[in-house]
């Protein structure tokens, strides 16, 4: 009795072990919120342009249509992250011909719009989600959020916060691999 | 050249470890005393080589020497100096190195200070605490070198995280590692122990300065965090059992309740394979948070360089001292014998009930933090264990606790008379109970527990208080006795007198700012007025100011109370153009009654029409600052038991080994 006693301590701590190392897994992200929308059809939506950008607004059916997986971009100027992640999802646009939609999140139109003047305007269209109606509708839990969309609609991947970083923009770069090899059989 | 000299120290200090680990250990074996001896100087060696590591890394950041890459990430050339300074524990690396700084301390502080201790304990002591920095040692030169160079070096730094710039948390990291590692030598104390095969009341009466050491500076660091979250953070709060806080309390609790069943072993010769229990278990939660904090483990507002593979290393480092250890005492402890026999009512069993509820609350805590990982991995679904849930386990215990901490020193060893401390704690039970009622008539609201808690916080106090007055009978005898009684008493029983008082003063704290705090988040626009707490707070606007390094917006608000002028605040929210940042700089009106706290959210600017509005909040904590009187209470509390007579370093040695600890009677 007084054996099994004294053994118990490295019994628990064993076991606590077992769960760390299995929590070690680097795949395993603790702070990744699983979306209900991934692999679900992408929500209805209908949003106005900005007025004065000369991009036009977005809508569901905007997204659809193309073989080709689309980029779904939420942001909004008086997020500073945005700022950082403009210059990546720019050069995603330039340099690999990515298909970028924006959804410009609680934002006013003239800020908005000093905003993209400022910093270029990487966006084929954007919907201005002044009332956020939008961004409840996709689920986005902050800015920015950056979903993957495929052809037929369907929702393939999300990613939370700015895809700033080599390790945020390798995780985003593969998923778009993914997304375009899926599109690419199907078609 | 010189971070060339702070690596190559550490390398040294690696290899004086590793001959630490193994030479006196044999010694001891072999009972050849030169082997033995070995460890005082390689103790030493080893502090003098990390502490020329740690020099070198401080003098990267005092010269912003961008050639190394840690400066780099973690610095800035316009930083003020104290802050660059304290850069130097600001990064994974750094306080790594810190981390084994101070395990290195302390194995030179028994090397040094411990010439009471016998040769063959001292040097298994010493190989024990020389694994562990070579386990550490290892880790930071193979995972995490401090002196990695870049080329070509930026022109400048990346700036330590604004919210970093403030002197408590430049603080307060030294400070929880101090009482995080400090127990790493209680640690090595309990495995040289069961090596030995050997606990008696001596070995208790070694070991406790360290513990004290160790469980003060603890103290001091966790205040001085949560002091920090609260005054710095513009959270509004002062604990939110953040997974990161939970693993830096964990080894506080277990290490209080190591304080007190180290007594029983010192003063009774029992409780002994328990006290060893807690002196591994103490430790091994310190490294379940270092791990936990450095792997990414659990999601928490506490942000470290995250690294999958240095975790599995940490984990590695774990698996071999807590695994080893616990192993040697599956082994080695059911031969330990129970020492002499109590009563169910005496102070042991008091001690015992103190213990078991101090155990469980950590369980608890462990239990709650670690949820989120088990439900994971074992159903896949995603949790999170909040407030609520340890504020309804861990208070429940904590209360009873506090009840028993009022009767446990009246109590004599082996057995008491339950009818005479009933008698003499009648009075007190009285004047707690009236203390409720009074809160209650004064207060109007809140939660019944609120009340309960302050009745509890009172008798503490008030018994506490009575107990020393007992002792040293206070308006019983002359004046004069009571002075001479009072110097006679050991300085331990005036430390538990402070502490135990701390801890009620402290409770006050914790009641009031949680059960009758009232916030207001509201929208205003210059010239609204909020009332809040017999306050009333008008909103004049917001201004654009500069510092330093930094952009500000300053809000001013006046503070009036039943139309007299208070104080004015200035709450500001701070931009820093190098980090891209934002910090939240709080206004407080600081009072012993209570903090009124308010800071500035963010501009409310949907539309055009509302430009100047802000988001304000805006808190009342009534009592918040007895939290932190409390806490310099129990830190006090527990220096002067460190000062005591008996553990005084050099002091004569009252009994040898052999014959049991004759203690005056009480």
């Amino acid at each position: 009795m007084k054996r099994a006693m004294a053994a118990l301590p490295i019994l628990i701590a064993l076991i606590f072990g077992a769960f760390f190392l299995w929590g070690l897994n680097p795949d395993r992200d603790p702070n990744a919120i699983p979306s209900v929308l991934i692999s679900q059809s992408a929500p209805d939506f209908d949003l106005p342009a900005i007025e004065g950008i000369g991009a036009p607004g977005l809508s569901r059916q905007d997204l659809t249509g193309s073989a080709e997986p689309v980029v779904v971009n939420v942001f909004a100027s008086w997020c500073v992250p945005c700022r950082a992640e403009h210059a990546v999802l720019t050069r995603m646009v330039e340099r690999d011909g990515v298909r970028l939609f924006g959804i410009n999140y609680k934002d006013k139109p003239e800020d908005a719009r000093a905003w993209l003047e400022n910093l270029g305007n990487p966006y084929e269209r954007i919907g201005s989600d002044l009332n956020g109606r939008a961004g409840i509708e996709w689920g986005i839990s902050g800015v920015p959020e950056t979903f993957i969309v495929a052809g037929d609609g369907t929702v393939l991947y999300r990613y939370v916060g700015p895809v700033v970083g080599a390790e945020a923009e390798e995780k985003f770069a593969t998923a778009l691999a993914q997304a375009r090899t899926r599109s690419g059989g199907n078609s | 050249m010189i971070p060339e000299i702070g690596h190559f120290a550490l390398a040294l200090a690696l290899c004086i470890a590793l001959v630490q680990s193994v030479l006196p250990m044999l010694g001891a074996a072999r009972g050849n005393a030169l082997w033995m001896r070995s460890a005082r100087s390689s103790a030493i060696a080893q502090l003098v080589f990390i502490g020329i590591a740690f020099a070198a890394l401080m003098h990267a950041f005092v010269v912003s020497d961008f050639t190394v890459a840690n400066v780099v990430e973690n610095s800035h050339s316009l930083k003020p100096m104290l802050f660059k300074v304290a850069g130097t524990w600001g990064s994974h690396e750094g306080s790594l190195l810190l981390w084994v700084l101070i395990l290195a301390a302390f194995g030179a502080g028994v090397a040094l200070f411990g010439s009471n201790i016998p040769d063959a304990l001292k040097a298994r002591t010493l190989s024990v605490q020389a694994w562990i920095s070579t386990g550490f040692l290892s880790f930071l030169l193979l995972t995490s070198n401090p002196f990695e160079r870049v080329f070509p070096p930026p022109q400048d730094g990346n700036d330590l995280n604004p919210l970093l710039q403030d002197v408590g948390l430049a603080m307060h990291p030294p400070l929880l590692y101090f009482g995080y590692v400090g127990f790493s030598i209680v640690f090595s104390f309990a495995v040289a122990a069961l090596i030995e095969g050997r606990v008696d009341a001596a070995w208790a009466r070694w070991v406790r300065p360290w513990t004290l050491a160790a469980w003060m500076s603890l103290t001091a660091g966790i205040a001085l965090g949560s002091w920090w979250a609260y005054y710095e953070l513009g959270w509004g709060g002062w604990w939110f059992w953040d997974p990161v806080e939970n693993v830096s309390f964990m080894p506080w609790l277990l290490g209080t309740a190591l304080l007190h069943s180290a007594i029983v072993t010192e003063k009774r010769d029992a409780f002994k394979s328990w006290t060893i229990l807690l002196a591994i278990l103490t430790f091994s939660l310190s490294l379940l948070g270092t791990f936990i904090v450095r792997s990414g483990l659990l999601t928490s507002v506490h942000a470290f360089a995250v690294d999958p593979e240095r975790g599995l290393y940490i984990l590695g480092l774990l698996g071999v001292s807590i695994g080893g250890s616990l192993t040697l005492y599956a082994w080695r402890a059911p031969a330990m014998e129970g020492g002499g026999l109590f009563a169910p009512v005496s102070r042991e069993a008091g001690l015992l009930i103190n213990n078991l509820l101090l155990a469980t609350a950590t369980g608890t805590v462990l239990f709650g933090t670690l949820y989120p990982l088990f439900m994971e991995a074992l159903s896949g679904d995603k949790v999170s264990v909040g407030p609520p849930f340890f504020n309804a386990t861990f208070v429940p215990m904590m209360l009873p606790l506090v009840v028993m901490m009022g009767i446990g020193p009246f109590l004599s060893w082996k057995r008491a008379d339950l009818k005479g401390v009933f008698q003499r704690l009648r009075f007190v039970a009285v004047l707690a109970g009236l203390a409720g009622l009074a809160t209650w008539y004064v207060a109007r609201g809140g939660p019944v527990l609120a009340y309960l808690s302050v009745a509890i916080a009172v008798w503490l106090l008030v018994a506490t208080l009575r107990e020393w007055a007992v002792r040293i009978r206070l308006f019983d005898v002359p004046m004069a006795e009571t002075i001479r009684r009072a110097r006679n008493l050991p300085r331990a029983a005036h430390g538990m007198t402070l502490a135990h008082a701390g801890l009620a003063i402290a409770m006050f704290g914790f009641v009031g700012s949680s059960a009758w705090k009232s916030e207001e988040i509201v929208f205003v626009q210059p010239g609204f007025v909020i009332e809040i707490a017999g306050f009333d707070v008008r909103f004049d606007g917001v201004e654009r100011v500069g510092g330093p390094n930094y952009m500000a917006d300053r809000g001013t608000l006046a503070v009036s109370r039943e139309g007299e002028f208070v104080t004015t605040l200035y709450p500001e929210r701070r931009s820093y153009p190098v980090a891209q940042s934002t910090t939240t700089e709080s206004a407080i009106r600081s009072t012993l009654a209570g903090d009124l706290y308010a800071s500035l959210a963010e501009p409310a600017s949907e539309t055009a029409a509302d430009q100047g509005a802000w988001t304000l909040r805006i808190l009342y904590e009534p009592l918040v600052n007895f939290i932190w009187i409390g806490a310099v209470m129990l830190v006090l509390g527990g220096g002067l038991s460190l000062s005591d007579r008996r553990l005084r370093v050099g002091a004569p040695r009252r009994a040898s080994r052999s014959e049991p600890v004759a203690t005056p009677a009480e």
